[in-house]
């Protein structure tokens, strides 16, 4: 009996795919003994206590059945509120809304209902290492678009039309941004909209960051603005909000036509998002005490935003101050190192991870990533050893 | 005005340590702006001292701690003040505090070892005048003191890297 050979077996377009520069880190972090991480993307905090309990009393109540394929109608009901309340864009519950299995399935959902072979969407970078590889699987191009620490990381107009060619099909919108933590303001989104409004490209807007914004500013998704709601596929979920990142929900809000589409590649792939978490997440939506919990844990991480960003730049590092999410994004050109080597030699010698900058896009080379979803006493101690590496190099 | 202040104590509660140029970071104020809140604080009486939360049965496994209910009969003008300055002199006592209910004070003693909280009791405590009785619970484990968690498995739970 011969082995199967493998190689001849899988797809070409599978194989072609890399896996993610966070994974590769994480498989020389995990070799290492007492390290401690600043290199996490989801929340220290626990899922808020109601939620919780609603998911606990769902199961006591045997409610452990497949749902609707698009979610439970209460949910969507719940998420078409909230969506009008955040960022004031009605959408119909029963036309316009799937609830996925995280945001992750909601990207892929987007792409795949858009994509014929070699269409391009536009990635602006550094982001979130998803995008690139779901459109590549889906047949279609990635065509980086990349945004610069000068320009706090925002996309700007000049860049995307540029970019933009006859068989752009899509542009993901991903802010508030991992890695960097930058924002889109409603000038900056004006911008992009004027140019996107006289093409037929759809944006993706992956908003999953939206409730963690600093500084007094609220998040502004790009489907509020003039003739953009038609042209917009909104993305957000549950996880980084509501500390649920286990839970696996999210949800796509957009136009019939594309939802439709959307929605028939969900019914054949997951049929349903876990009935579990889908009980829990309404919980989340409407239960008073989820949002005072919501609310305090914006105002902690924004506390742990302010003291990371002024350690690193009492160490002379270069930190733009992110305005969203939860991660700092030093450049740390100045060491002469490159992100890899710094961040291999910073696990070493003082067993800190952080994850390199170009995990999330060639443009990312020269940055790292560290995540700010720690406690007080971890950041401090975390922090006071870059310092010593950096004075040690 | 109130809010930094509130926030300044919500930050020393969890994290006494960080430096006032951190905490003034994290506020968003000039550093002497937190010097000048917390020695405010300070002064008012509200912040009254700072001190580590420790696990004491991992420091030292003989040492003890005991929660003593007690009842006290109240003085004229001075109510249950007197007995209870009275007791919080000693060395040996952690905390003191009046109750509702049941007992009238609550006592937290804590000693190098079982005797050394015993004979405290019998020998100072239940002597003292004013003081009608007592009951001695001795603590047998901590889950969790000023906000910490004391079990291993409070740890992180989450993977060293992830999305």
């Amino acid at each position: 009996m011969k082995t199967p050979d493998y190689e001849k077996l899988l797809s070409e377009r599978v194989k072609n795919v890399e896996f993610s520069g966070i994974r590769k880190f994480f498989d020389i972090a995990a070799t290492m003994d007492n390290v401690i991480s600043l290199s996490v993307g989801e929340p220290d905090f626990k899922t808020p206590w109601a939620i919780r309990r609603k998911a606990i009393l769902s199961l006591e109540t045997g409610h452990t059945r497949y749902s609707s394929n698009a979610g439970i109608e209460e949910l969507r009901r719940k998420i078409c509120e909230y969506t009008q309340n955040s960022i004031g864009v009605n959408y119909s519950p029963s036309s316009e809304i799937v609830v996925t299995v995280g945001g992750s399935e909601a990207i892929d959902l987007a792409i795949r209902a858009l994509i014929n072979r070699n269409d391009e969407v536009l990635v602006p970078e550094p982001c979130f290492v998803c995008y690139s590889p779901l459109v590549e699987l889906a047949g279609g191009i990635a065509v980086p678009i990349v945004t610069r620490f000068e320009n706090q990381f925002k996309l700007t107009p000049e860049a995307l039309r540029a970019a933009i060619t006859p068989k752009t099909k899509a542009l993901i919108l991903p802010f508030p941004n991992n890695p960097t933590g930058a924002v889109m303001r409603r000038d900056d989104l004006q911008k992009i909209a004027e140019i996107l409004r006289g093409t037929n490209i759809m944006v993706i807007s992956d908003e999953i960051y939206s409730e963690l914004t600093y500084g007094g500013q609220k998040h502004v998704s790009i489907a509020s603005l003039n003739n953009m709601k038609e042209r917009t596929i909104v993305i957000n979920g549950f996880s980084k909000a509501f500390a649920m990142t286990g839970w696996r929900l999210g949800w796509a809000a957009g136009p019939e036509p594309i939802l439709t589409q959307m929605l028939k590649i969900h019914q054949y792939a997951i049929m349903c998002s876990p009935t579990t978490s889908q009980y829990a997440a309404i919980t989340a939506l409407s239960a008073p005490e989820c949002r005072r919990d919501v609310d305090f844990m914006v105002s902690e991480y924004d506390m742990r935003r302010r003291l990371c960003v002024k350690a690193f730049g009492d160490m002379g590092l270069d930190c733009f101050e992110p305005e969203g999410a939860f991660y700092v994004f030093p450049r740390i050109q100045s060491t002469g190192l490159s992100s890899d080597e710094f961040c291999e030699r910073l696990i070493k010698v003082k067993r800190v991870a952080v994850v390199p900058g170009n995990a999330f896009g060639k443009s990312g080379e020269g940055f790292i990533r560290v995540s700010y979803a720690y406690s007080l006493a971890h950041l401090n101690d975390a922090t006071k050893r870059i310092e010593e590496f950096l004075r040690e190099i | 005005m109130n809010e930094i202040r509130s926030k300044i104590l919500h930050i020393l509660r969890t994290s006494a340590r960080l430096t006032n140029a951190q905490i003034a970071a994290m506020l968003g104020v000039s550093e002497q702006e937190a010097a000048d809140k917390i020695s405010n604080l300070e002064n008012e009486g509200i912040i009254i001292g700072y001190s580590a939360i420790i696990n004491e049965e991992k420091y030292d496994r003989n040492a003890v701690t005991a929660v003593i209910e007690l009842k006290v009969s109240p003085q004229i003008e001075n109510g249950y003040g007197a007995v209870a300055n009275k007791i919080a002199q000693n060395r040996e006592v952690e905390s003191v505090q009046l109750m509702s209910g049941a007992y009238d004070l609550a006592v937290t003693v804590k000693g190098e070892n079982l005797r050394e909280v015993a004979m405290f009791v019998s020998d100072r405590l239940a002597v003292m005048d004013g003081v009608l009785s007592t009951a001695t619970h001795f603590i047998l484990q901590r889950f969790k003191e000023k906000g910490a968690l004391f079990a291993l498995d409070a740890d992180d739970e989450r993977s060293l890297v992830s999305p």
